[in-house]
Formats: C-alpha cells, sequence, structure tokens
C-alpha cells in the first residue's frame, strides 16, 4: 500500500468505531503500515489493548501529503510537537531517502516531558548524522533530563536555514503551531513555504460527512496538510 | 437522471379529471409513486396510489416559526408551497445500515449489504427542490469519491416537477435564482391551472423518459392561451415573494465577519436543536454509528443524517471544536451562504425557506445574512497575522 508522507488512514475496530490516523512508517518502503496509536478515546484504547494477530479494518491512504518531493533544492525545517511527530516521520525518511536532493535539514522536537519523546531511539540514530540537525526540547523535565528546557519555538533560531529557500513543516497542537508559524515568518520564510497538518472529526475520511469542515476546506480531502498562506485567514478564528 | 432532448417545448394540457393517467402511465414504468399528501395537519411525502392521495383543496401558511394547514376555496392539488420533508429522504436516508461482519476465528468476514433498490417516481418536485437536488448531487457525484446508495437511489429516479403558482411566507428563491419555475433537469414539469370553472395542468417534458410517458397520458398539445395562463400563474409567485436575501459578494460578506456580534445577538435565541438541518434539502452531514450484538460476534455500521448544531459533530480529543451555539450557527449559515460556493460551486441555499418555518423560535436565515451584511463592523480578523 503505497503512501505519501502527511496522508492517513481510516482504521476500524470492529463494533467500536472508526478513527483516521496519520501514517507514520516509511514512505519509501510501505509494507508493513505502521501507525502510531495513543490511547486517547474509544476507538484508539481499543486499538492500544490489541495483541499481534487481533484483526482491524483498514482504509486509506487519504488526504494531501507534505511536499517533500516538491521541496527538492530547498532547506527544510521541521517542527514537531508531542505526538504531532507521528505524520511527520514518513517526511524524514523520505528526505533521509534522497538526502542529496536538499540544502540543510534542521528537525525540531518538541514534548511536554521526556517521557512523551516519540522513537527515541530512532532520534538518537538521527542525532548522530551530520547531514541532519536533530534539536528536542521538552516543557517540563525530569531529574534524569539532561537537555533543553522549553517550548519547541525556541529551538527555531538554532534551525540555520536560508529563509529564501526554506520549506517548513509543522505538525502539533493548534496553539503550537501558531507560535511556530510567527517565528517561523519572524525568521523571514513565507507562508507559502510552511506546510501545516490540522485535525479535525472525521467520519469518511472522503469529503462525504462533513464534520471535518474547517472554513471552506474539508480537512480531510483538501487537508490534512495545508500551506499555511492557504487557511491564514481562517486560522486564527476560534471555535471554527 | 434526466437527459436534456432536443425539442424542449413539447407542452400537453391534461385536464383535472385525467390526471389519473398520469399516475397510471407512471406506475407503468415500474416506478413508486411518491409525493404530498396530507398526514398529521403537515403535507408530507409519501407513497401516492393516485391524484385524490394530493393535498385537495389544502393550503399551507408558513412565517417564521409557524406552520399551518388552511383550507383553499378551490381544490387545488399544488395548492400548498413546501413541507416539513424534502426529497433527500428518498435519495439519502436518514438512517441505513452501510455493512455487517460476524466475526471468524481469523477476525471478522463483512457482509455484502443486499438492498432493495427502489425505483420512485418524485411528484411534486418544486424547482427550489429540483436544485437542491442538483446541488446534492455536486456533493455526492461529483468529487473525487462517490456516494454509492446516494448514486444508485438517484440514477433510478423520475422526476415530476410542479411549478409553483403561489408563494410561501418563508420562500425567496427568486433571491437564489432557484425557482419558481422549473427550468429543466427535470423529466415532466406541471403548471396547475384553475380559471373559469376550468382546473387543467400543462406538462412540459424534460427528457425522453418523461415524452414517453406523456405520450400515454390524456390530453392534447397546449394552446396559445392555455400557456400563457399557466405563465401568469407562475409569474403570481413570483410577485407575491416577500423575503429577499441579497447574494452580491455574500462569499466575502461572511467570510470577513467571523467576528461580527450579530453572532452573540443569535446565540441568545438559537436552541441548536438541529431543526434547520433537518428540514433542509441541501444538508448532508452524516455520522455513523457502530453496534455489535451481547456476544460481540456480530457488528454493523449504520450511517445517519447528523447536524452541525449537536456538540459531539466537532468533537477530537481535547475537546469539541464548536463549543459555543454562536460557532454552531456561525458554522452552519456560513457554510450554507459561503464556504458552500468554494467547495461547489454554488450556494448551499434554494431559498426554500423551511429552516425559517421550522426553527422553533423563528430565526431568519434572510434576516441574519442583512443584519451580517448591513451592519459590517470593521473586522481584521480574517488575513491578519496569526
Amino acid at each position: 500500500m503505497g503512501f505519501a508522507p502527511g496522508q492517513f488512514n481510516m482504521i476500524y475496530v470492529p463494533g467500536i468505531g472508526e478513527v483516521p490516523i496519520s501514517i507514520s512508517g516509511d514512505p519509501v518502503d510501505p509494507i508493513p503500515v505502521i501507525h502510531t496509536v495513543r490511547a486517547a478515546g474509544t476507538v484508539t484504547t481499543a486499538l492500544c489493548k490489541m495483541k499481534a494477530g487481533d484483526v482491524v479494518g483498514i482504509r486509506g491512504p487519504y488526504g494531501s501529503h507534505w511536499p517533500v518531493r516538491e521541496s527538492a533544492g530547498n532547506d527544510i525545517v521541521i517542527v514537531a510537537g508531542g505526538i504531532g511527530l507521528a505524520p511527520l516521520r514518513p517526511a524524514i525518511y523520505q528526505l533521509l531517502s534522497q538526502r542529496d536532493h536538499y540544502g540543510r535539514l534542521a528537525f525540531l522536537c518538541g514534548t511536554r516531558t521526556p517521557r512523551e519523546i516519540l522513537y527515541r531511539h530512532e532520534l538518537e540514530k538521527w542525532r548522530s548524522r551530520f547531514d541532519l540537525d536533530v534539536e528536542i526540547t521538552v516543557d517540563h523535565p525530569g531529574e534524569d533530563w539532561y537537555g533543553r528546557v522549553g517550548v519547541v519555538t525556541t529551538l527555531i533560531p538554532l534551525a540555520g536555514v536560508d529563509p529564501f529557500d526554506t520549506t517548513a513543516l509543522v505538525c502539533g497542537p493548534e496553539v503550537m503551531i501558531r507560535f511556530t508559524v510567527a517565528k517561523l515568518r519572524q525568521r523571514g520564510i513565507s507562508t507559502d513555504n510552511i506546510y501545516v497538518s490540522m485535525e479535525r472529526n472525521m467520519k469518511c475520511g472522503i469529503g462525504l460527512c462533513g464534520h471535518c469542515q474547517y472554513g471552506r476546506e474539508f480537512v480531510c480531502k483538501d487537508g490534512p496538510v495545508f500551506p499555511f498562506s492557504r487557511i491564514e485567514r481562517f486560522f486564527k478564528i476560534r471555535e471554527l | 437522471m434526466c437527459e436534456r432532448p432536443g425539442n424542449l417545448r413539447q407542452i400537453k394540457v391534461v385536464e383535472r379529471a385525467s390526471l389519473g393517467t398520469l399516475f397510471e402511465a407512471i406506475e407503468e414504468e415500474g416506478y413508486t409513486i411518491v409525493g404530498p399528501t396530507v398526514r398529521e395537519q403537515t403535507i408530507v411525502y409519501d407513497v401516492l396510489d393516485s391524484p385524490d392521495d394530493l393535498p385537495v383543496g389544502w393550503t399551507d401558511e408558513h412565517a417564521e416559526g409557524t406552520y399551518r394547514l388552511a383550507r383553499r376555496d378551490d381544490d387545488a392539488l399544488f395548492g400548498y408551497v413546501v413541507g416539513p420533508h424534502t426529497w433527500k429522504k428518498y435519495l439519502f436516508p436518514p438512517r441505513i445500515r452501510l455493512w455487517s461482519a460476524s466475526r471468524t476465528s481469523q477476525g471478522f468476514e463483512v457482509n455484502e449489504e443486499h438492498r432493495d433498490l427502489p425505483k420512485y417516481a418524485f411528484l411534486g418536485v418544486r424547482a427550489c427542490e429540483l436544485n437542491a437536488i442538483l446541488v446534492q448531487d455536486n456533493v455526492f457525484l461529483k468529487g473525487p469519491y462517490i456516494d454509492p446508495v446516494y448514486k444508485s437511489r438517484r440514477r433510478n429516479t423520475l422526476i415530476v416537477a410542479v411549478n409553483c403558482t403561489q408563494a410561501g411566507g418563508a420562500c425567496f428563491c427568486v433571491s437564489m435564482d432557484t425557482g419558481p419555475k422549473a427550468s429543466g433537469n427535470f423529466d415532466l414539469a406541471l403548471t396547475e391551472v384553475i380559471e373559469d370553472g376550468r382546473h387543467y395542468f400543462t406538462i412540459e417534458v424534460g427528457s425522453d423518459r418523461g415524452r414517453e410517458i406523456l405520450g400515454r397520458v390524456t390530453g392534447k398539445d397546449a394552446t396559445k392561451a392555455e400557456t400563457a395562463s399557466a405563465e401568469t400563474a407562475v409569474s403570481r409567485a413570483e410577485s407575491q415573494m416577500g423575503r429577499v436575501l441579497d447574494t452580491k459578494d455574500i462569499k466575502e460578506v461572511f467570510y470577513n465577519n467571523y467576528n461580527h456580534p450579530r453572532w452573540d445577538e443569535v446565540e441568545k435565541r438559537c436552541l441548536a436543536c438541529a431543526n434547520c438541518t433537518m428540514v433542509c434539502p441541501t444538508c448532508f452531514c452524516t455520522t455513523v454509528e457502530d453496534t455489535t450484538d451481547l456476544s460481540g460476534g456480530q457488528v454493523e455500521r449504520w450511517r445517519r443524517w447528523d447536524s452541525c448544531f449537536t456538540t459531539d459533530f466537532s468533537f477530537i480529543v481535547g475537546g469539541s471544536i464548536r463549543q459555543s451555539t454562536r460557532s454552531r450557527y456561525r458554522q452552519w449559515i456560513t457554510h450554507k451562504l459561503a464556504t458552500w460556493i468554494d467547495q461547489f460551486g454554488t450556494s448551499g441555499c434554494v431559498g426554500c425557506g423551511r429552516c425559517i418555518t421550522w426553527c422553533p423560535v423563528g430565526i431568519d436565515i434572510t434576516e441574519e445574512a442583512r443584519a451580517i451584511r448591513e451592519k459590517e463592523p470593521v473586522d481584521t480578523s480574517a488575513g491578519a497575522e496569526p
């Protein structure tokens, strides 16, 4: 099942329900299908209780994708907040699979606590590369945390990218997106080149049920990945 | 679906006494005729056996939050406007099982849904309603994903439109350019004329299928005088229309007013009851329900109409996006009148007035749109820095 980074699948647990979950595997090597699930609602809790051999329903992939191929030649800055890293991981895989097509790669990752850092093993591996800048910060460190402390936006000045030829990929809570976009703009990156992934309620995933409407957009089929300039006029409206 | 034939102007006159032959001709083609009939003091859409099942001699009175049937002083069959039902209940059922599945040792097995495919003739489709069907065609049939339930039902449906010869108290189809006359996309279109003790229908052909059926109906070619009488009757509806919705630059009017104080004001009245979305002929939102039997061995997935007025509608982890009634009313009207245009190329409102009539507190979409437009405040929200 091929997919583009940033797309999602609808995952169904028999009799319980269906949820949209981003794909967090490698688009170059898409089998097995990999999802990162946090037990948050009824369906995801049921998913997290499943054992090897249990069966789920799956349909997809749906939605728009991060402009990874389209950004060849550019510097790339990736900003992830918490579980927002899950839909960005395929983009990192794809970038690294054709590393020489891009300029500088900066990957900035923030979580609330060290416990919530996803894919720790992999992050450490990426951190040891000389062709990828990885910066990690947490809001609330524990006693055993020796890394950076603070919100993810504090990492943005560390990304030594050329603002005129940079593509930014941002995923996290909406409030994090808001401050991140503001900071990226301050650095001179155009909102045409800042891409964000939005979250809304979804029932169908194919633009028919109406739930995911966000202004004029259907997040499921027009998104979830949008150039920020496209949704800018709606972004700061509350309860949209 | 209705195809446009070469000769659109074939018009036949059928006397009231012969209208039963139209029913027979339609039924001979295997259609189940559904149309207006009086039940529980409203005009609803249901199966019709003969013209006698139509709302003979009834009319309907509409105002904000008010609907009453009243006796007419003639025996008109279509002397009313629109009731609480819409044709979408046939094309897009309120509740439908999408599929069921049984647990097996390997997981579960999806059982193919065997649907009885109804073959309906819609008799009495108003011009606004015909446009509402076209609006839903855009939603369900023109996107990257097609709704198979809607598609199979729509393809099978014969449409007999009835032009309006009077306007209701909530109507504003003239503003939305959707009526009162049906202008294509029907199989047959009737205009009812009652004058000088004579009661007849002019019937216009809109498709080859319609032409075949009309060929078996007792009547004769319309004279110029009869056609003119029908046209006069329709223009009466147009001139009676009391409500107006100004659609000039309407998209920008709403896009620029997400923070208008009117939203706070309407919140004080709106009950978020969802009536407007249930009676709206274009509202298409649905949710799904997953159920199991007690053993968990049988599961089913149902789809049912949903409404953007419920709290659950926008729920994501962390809470609903649209917590306030203000934001839900704003979503609904902005979708109808503005974002729909960007999404599907037309307005989502056809001016039928149902949302005005069936709102328990009488909120009037035309009045709200006017308030947003006329008291437009300086609003820098849209397009400002995040």
